[in-house]
């Protein structure tokens, strides 16, 4: 069984929580208690309503008591075929930073667009993230369909709209399908209200879309989380070096370079779960050792001798800016790469991104919550790492305050 | 990689996380089944090393003894330290009221316990087996959820996760509550048990019991903590648990499941929720788990 992982996309009202209600709903992903609940909050909330799905996703106090979705929820179905966590991430600008983290580590986005309303500022602000974080596929569904009698002009249009408006974006693949979340018309089951539409239903390209390996694809990347050192009698020279495989693929007798100590090695020996094995591949929690006694530690990296990453203490990269607090010059960094870290600061900030038309504004000395901003930065130590849209593993990286201990920031490099 | 494989890598992934950025971690230890699970992924993540955090068991007291039996067993096989803290004790030292009522919980006072032990151990962080599926406040936070001083979750101050990068840097005084199998669902933990043969204690499978039948159609085990009075309905079943909590407030399903496989087939077909089955105190308040949350709880 295959894992996907997704989320939702789209402005206050959209439909999101509705639809991912729907979706659960109409494949019999709900059980039953959490249903009656749900009705009885329905009825209490608006006595003509059945039930409102919305609710299901809407999980905190002030969530409910204001009818908007404010952190991400992470919701999960399953099929015979594959299994689904889904990001209901907020739709709210002021809570851009929460969308991006729901975001951040998935397989394709789900936008919606409200039929009335056609294309938003929402919609390009979610476009453009979709697009800084590689989301490999964008699934944008006209929802609201039964408020425009189903027509299939107004679809069209939306859809020459946006194929205008993301032309240059690059995103990798995008996809359109016309859905009533409130009716659940083309979320699970087909309707006849659109019989001019023959493509396939949300639930059906859930099913059928392709899910990406691109971890498996790229150059061979490890990094080290933990050193595992028994010091027992029996195991008393045991040095393992405990993490996952970023990508690739790794062999035993492969020369390999260490970062950042810049040195070069052999794989002795690959360990998984105590046993001994030849080779191991993207995304398996393994235990590595080297054949030579090098002086490594939690983020080193180990690389392919013959597929060498970026080296560098200088590192342009576009960020989000994630804290209340405004950045300033000066302010006292961390880097985190995975499980790297080094002291860093933001030499320059190169121009803001207006993430309504993705150009760039002029140098600017302060970047406020939410702004999108390319910067260049210098780290304490030299930083292996990949441009992001080669390998979304090694070039991304967070921000944290080294006072307040905050994630004040994402960016990825290049 | 198969689903399951991709959530066990998630999960180790993060257990080596707490072990590289953290002095004194533990691992919360219920002795039900998703921290046994939890167990399971400890020994992939860290063998032939050590565990590099100890178990911590909060005994409510109000623990099944074969719960009780079977963490002792599985603490002294695989050789880790195993600590208990008991919220007796804690009544008893800061004069709290133990719970009221028909069936009295003690899922309030054991925050009590937990806070204490943090403080005693001076844990950094806790990981513990909660999974986002169980709840909908569970299914907002983070996988490293950050708490003050007080243990408290601020759902409105959660940092930003991103990707697979976790940042557990926090000040003294402060913890950070890690769960690893955040993602998993109840049918994905018993897929994973059936896959990698893990061995439970014996209440989760199909078993005579006596129990209450209350009005409300939820079957009470009946025990020292609950007195049983003439209008109840008592009655023997066929019965197993789906979680192993509190044993005055965690109710038990009938069942015919004596096996595994009878037990994934069994929820593939019911259509109630783990907690909705089992759970008198979530039912109180819309918000009952948010708020015990922001109190201290896991
Ligand atoms: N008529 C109609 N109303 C919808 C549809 N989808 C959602 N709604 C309504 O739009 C409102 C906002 O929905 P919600 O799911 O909370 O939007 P979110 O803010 O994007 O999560 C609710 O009143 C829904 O009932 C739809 O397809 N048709
Ligand atoms: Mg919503």
């Amino acid at each position: 069984m295959e894992l996907l992982r997704f989320f939702t996309a789209g402005n206050v009202d959209d439909g999101k929580s509705t639809l991912i209600g729907r979706l659960l709903y109409d494949s019999n992903s709900i059980s039953t208690d959490i249903i009656d609940t749900l009705t009885k909050q329905s009825k209490a909330k608006a006595e003509d309503v059945d039930i409102d799905l919305a609710l299901l996703t809407d999980g905190l106090r002030a969530e409910r008591e204001q009818g908007i979705t404010i952190d991400v929820a992470y919701k999960y179905f399953v099929t015979d075929k594959r299994k689904y966590i889904i990001a209901d991430t907020p739709g709210h600008a002021q809570y851009t930073r929460n969308m991006f983290t729901g975001a951040s580590n998935t397989d394709l986005a789900i936008i919606l667009i409200d039929a009335r309303n056609g294309i938003t500022d929402q919609t390009k602000r979610h476009s453009i993230i979709s697009s800084i974080l590689g989301i490999p596929h964008v699934l944008i569904c006209v929802n609201k369909m039964d408020l425009k009698n189903y027509d299939q002009a107004v679809f069209e249009s939306i859809k020459k709209d946006y194929l205008a408006f993301a032309q240059p974006l690059g995103l990798k693949k995008i996809s359109f399908i016309p859905v009533s979340a409130l009716t659940g018309e083309n979320v699970v089951n087909k309707s006849s209200n659109f019989l001019w539409y023959n493509g396939e239903t949300l639930f059906d390209f859930l099913e059928n879309v392709e899910i990406p390996q691109e971890e498996a694809n790229n150059e061979t990347r490890f990094q080290v989380q933990y050193v595992i050192r028994p010091q027992t009698q029996e195991l008393h020279d045991y040095r393992g070096y405990a993490g996952a495989l970023l990508s690739g693929t790794i062999r035993k007798g492969d020369q390999v370079r260490v970062f950042p100590i810049d040195a070069l090695t052999t794989i002795e020996k690959i360990e998984k779960f105590e046993n001994e094995v030849q080779e191991a591949a993207a995304g398996e929690p393994i235990i590595l050792h080297l054949s030579d006694d090098l002086d490594i530690s939690r983020g080193s990296t180990f690389v392919l001798e013959n597929q060498l990453p970026e080296v560098s203490n200088e590192i342009d990269a576009t960020i989000c800016w994630m804290d209340n607090k405004p950045f300033q010059k000066g302010q006292k960094l961390l880097l985190q790469q995975n499980s790297f870290r080094a002291k860093v600061a933001i030499k320059s900030i190169e121009g803001k991104i207006d993430i309504h038309t993705l150009e760039s504004t002029e140098e600017v000395s302060e970047i406020h919550l939410n702004e999108f901003c390319k910067v260049n930065i210098k780290t304490a130590e030299l930083v292996s790492y990949d441009p992001y849209t080669k390998n979304r593993k090694t070039g991304a990286f967070i921000l944290i305050n080294e006072n307040t201990n905050n994630t004040v920031a994402a960016g990825v490099i290049g | 990689m198969d689903y399951l494989d991709q959530l066990e890598a998630e999960a180790i992934y993060i257990l080596r996380e707490v072990a590289g950025q953290f002095e004194r971690p533990a691992l919360l230890f219920s002795g039900g089944k998703d921290s046994i699970c939890l167990i399971h992924l400890a020994l992939k993540a860290f063998r032939p090393g050590k565990f590099p955090f100890p178990l911590v068991h909060i005994d409510t007291g109000h623990n099944f003894q074969e719960a009780l039996d079977f963490r002792d067993v599985l603490a002294e096989k695989i050789g880790e330290k195993l600590i208990v803290r008991k919220v007796e004790d804690t009544i008893r030292e800061r004069k709290l009221v133990d719970g009221k009522g028909k069936f009295p919980s003690r899922n309030g006072l054991q925050t009590y316990t937990l806070l204490d032990t943090i403080e005693e151990f001076e844990f950094d962080a806790c990981i513990g087996g909660a999974r986002r599926d169980e709840e909908k406040a569970r299914a907002k936070e983070r996988i490293f959820s950050v708490r003050d001083e007080f243990g408290q979750w601020d759902p409105k101050k959660q940092r930003p996760e991103l990707w697979n990068i976790y940042n557990g840097k926090i000040d003294k005084g402060e913890n950070v509550r890690v769960f690893p199998i955040s993602n998993w669902t109840e049918l994905d933990v018993w897929n994973y048990i059936k896959r990698e043969n893990i061995e439970l204690p014996t209440i989760y499978f199909t078993h005579e019991r006596e129990c209450i039948l209350t009005p409300q159609g939820q079957l009470m085990n009946t025990n020292e903590f609950v007195e049983i009075e003439p209008e109840d309905n008592v009655v023997i079943r066929n019965v197993r648990y789906r979680t192993v909590g509190d044993m005055t407030c965690t109710a038990a399903v009938e069942s015919t499941a004596y096996t595994v496989d009878d037990i994934i087939k069994e929820l593939k077909e019911t259509k109630i929720s783990e907690r909705g089955a089992t759970r008198m105190d979530d039912t109180l308040s819309e918000a009952a788990m948010e708020d015990r949350k922001k109190g201290g709880y896991f």
